[in-house]
């Protein structure tokens, strides 16, 4: 298997604060990788150092497979970045953004102007293509923002949070489009901070906490990890009242049952109470890895 | 469900095969697409290119109907003060690169750009030219409104292209200075605020009254700070004053400005650039 970004024993400290603790990171080919973890856990650090921007402290890494440390002009040559704040520029339009962009490429001012089309019209900015980025919702400019990564089509392609601060359509809109680009064989490396975003678009899925990976597999194998099962109880409105860890087992099932006879649920004893049993989030999983760390208090929000 | 606006193809389509690459640029090709950009902007800066116009305008007709009465009833004050005023738009014009610098540096353009094989110090170099243009059009405004308010210059053709030499030189030097003062200031705003001080040079030179009318002690500054060779030297070549060794001096002060702070704005991009 070839690995697009291969990773070993990075390290980074600003000033006093260790922030990358030695990360190892293999991400195959055309896959999506979701790099996941706390504000402040050095995820934004870790696409610096990959995209060229800072220079680690220590250890090694290969991003297509080319060497970040010997050779970062060849690696400039094969990634592309939309980080966390859009990179538009306000003043000019949105053809006028990828014109620039495609010319920073590389490209002839008439095949920049080509791409440029194609990518408004893909990525249905066609209405507004010609007026200022400015005037742009936020939702527009992460398109935007995207549609510039992809001037040229460079395998490996870094995304720092890009759906923070999108309404569900928008981040569903570029779901489904870093989607087909895996699919097309380009290799996104994302960071997020939303469970959900990792969960439904990660091929595999990396939990940094305080500068190191804390745990690393697909969804299912980090659902795995935390075991258990988790048996809901909801009142008879399906408010969940209670959520209670089980092993499966019919003696874990009867247990709970014994606790809801002592408890009483809800206020009312147990009419009209629902029992299901489902299979841990990766909300579970995370709080599970980066529990009993007060620094990594999760700011997570449910990507809802 | 939501229809999605973005077709689900979208990546597929939109992606050139997963591995092509971007060729390093060769020349000064991301330089001239980066002065595109910032004459562009500019041009849509309909604020800013107001007051490049209006601002030397009003200027002028300060300084030679309010103040210039006072300080020569004889009427040649216009004469006088066309140099200063040439030179303080130029300042003011230029601070915009100030804040230009710094807007390219908080957002993350500059990362993305660094992300890339090319010169990133490329946009920078817009960004200067940008204003070299800009302020080369204002102080032919300048010069205009002069003409029209009673300036009468006898240079020669030749000493006209030595004007226009030594101006652009200033405002290429005082440009410098002005990015360089947006790469070191946190925000646009500081930026604007720091470019101010900058601004109050010009009134500590001999470009709106002779020195020899100053304290002694403001007297020493006005003759060794960089603004009074430049404005001597303009006001020779204008207007056939004694020039002196004030051409040296000029020149001398604007490539030493260049040169620091080109030293300090390229040591500035490298530490600050990526760090938000």
């Amino acid at each position: 298997m070839q690995l697009a970004i291969d990773v070993r024993g990075l390290r980074k400290q600003f000033g006093r604060t260790e922030v990358l603790a030695g990360l190892d990171l293999a991400v195959p080919q055309g896959s999506v990788f979701a790099l996941l973890g706390p504000n402040g856990a050095g995820k934004t650090t870790t696409i610096n150092i990959l995209t060229t921007l800072v220079a680690p402290d220590a250890g090694t890494a290969f991003v297509a497979g080319c060497d970040l440390a010997r050779a970062p002009g060849e690696v400039q040559q094969r990634i592309a970045l939309t980080g966390q704040s859009a990179a538009v520029d306000e003043v000019l339009t949105a053809t006028e953004n990828l014109v620039m962009m495609g010319r920073l490429s590389g490209l002839t001012r008439r095949a920049a102007k080509a791409r440029a089309v194609e990518l408004v019209h893909r990525f249905d900015l066609e209405a507004a293509a010609d007026r200022r980025v400015g005037t742009y919702s936020g939702g527009m400019r992460r398109r935007l923002d995207l549609a510039l990564s992809l001037v040229v089509g460079v395998p490996v392609l870094f995304l720092d949070e890009p759906t923070t601060g999108l309404d569900t359509r928008s981040r569903q809109e570029l779901w489904a489009v870093i989607r087909t680009l895996a699919d097309a064989g380009t290799t996104v490396f994302l960071t997020t901070q939303y469970l959900e975003e990792a969960d439904r678009l990660a091929d595999r899925i990396a939990v940094l906490d305080r500068g190191r990976i804390a745990a690393e597999g697909t969804a299912d194998e980090l659902k795995a990890r935390v075991g258990g099962d988790v048996v809901e109880l909801r009142d008879a409105d399906g408010v969940l009242v209670r959520e209670i860890p089980t092993d499966g087992s019919v003696h874990g099932l009867r247990a709970v049952i014994d606790e809801l006879d002592r408890a009483s649920v809800g206020g009312g004893g147990v009419d009209g109470v629902q029992v299901s049993i489902r299979r841990p989030s990766l909300d579970d999983v995370f709080l599970a890895i980066t529990s009993g760390a007060e620094a990594s208090t999760p700011e997570l929000v449910e990507a809802k | 469900m939501t229809t999605a606006t973005v077709p689900a193809s979208a990546g597929a389509t939109a992606t050139a095969p997963a591995s092509a690459r971007r060729p390093r640029l060769r020349g000064v090709a991301a330089e001239r697409v980066f002065i595109g950009r910032s004459l562009i902007h500019s041009i849509r800066d309909v604020e800013a290119l107001l007051m490049a116009v209006v601002l030397p305008t009003m200027l002028m007709l300060m300084f030679t109907f309010i103040f210039g009465n006072a300080i020569d009833p004889s009427g040649g004050y216009v004469d006088y003060v066309v140099p200063g005023i040439i030179l303080l738009c130029a300042g003011f014009g230029a601070a915009g690169t100030a804040i230009s610098v710094s807007r390219d540096m908080t957002t993350g353009i500059i990362d993305r750009i660094r992300t890339m094989p090319l010169r990133s110090g490329a946009v920078l170099t817009g960004h200067v030219v940008e204003s070299l243009v800009r302020n080369l059009v204002a102080t032919a405004v300048v010069i205009g409104v002069a003409l029209l308010v009673g300036f009468s210059p006898n240079a020669t053709p030749l000493e006209w292209l030595a004007v226009v030499g030594v101006v652009a030189l200033y405002i290429l030097a005082i440009t410098y200075l002005f990015a360089a003062i947006g790469l070191a200031a946190a925000s646009p705003e500081a930026a604007s605020g720091y470019g101010f001080i900058l601004l109050f040079l010009p009134y500590l030179s001999s470009a709106f009254v002779p020195v020899a009318t100053m304290p002694e002690w403001l007297q020493w500054i006005a003759e060794n700070q960089p603004i009074t060779p430049v404005i001597e030297t303009i006001r020779s070549l204008l207007l056939g004053t004694p020039m002196g060794d004030s051409a040296w001096w000029a020149v001398g002060w604007c490539v030493l400005i260049i040169v620091v702070a080109a030293v300090w704005g390229a040591w500035l991009f490298r530490r600050k650039a990526g760090r938000r």
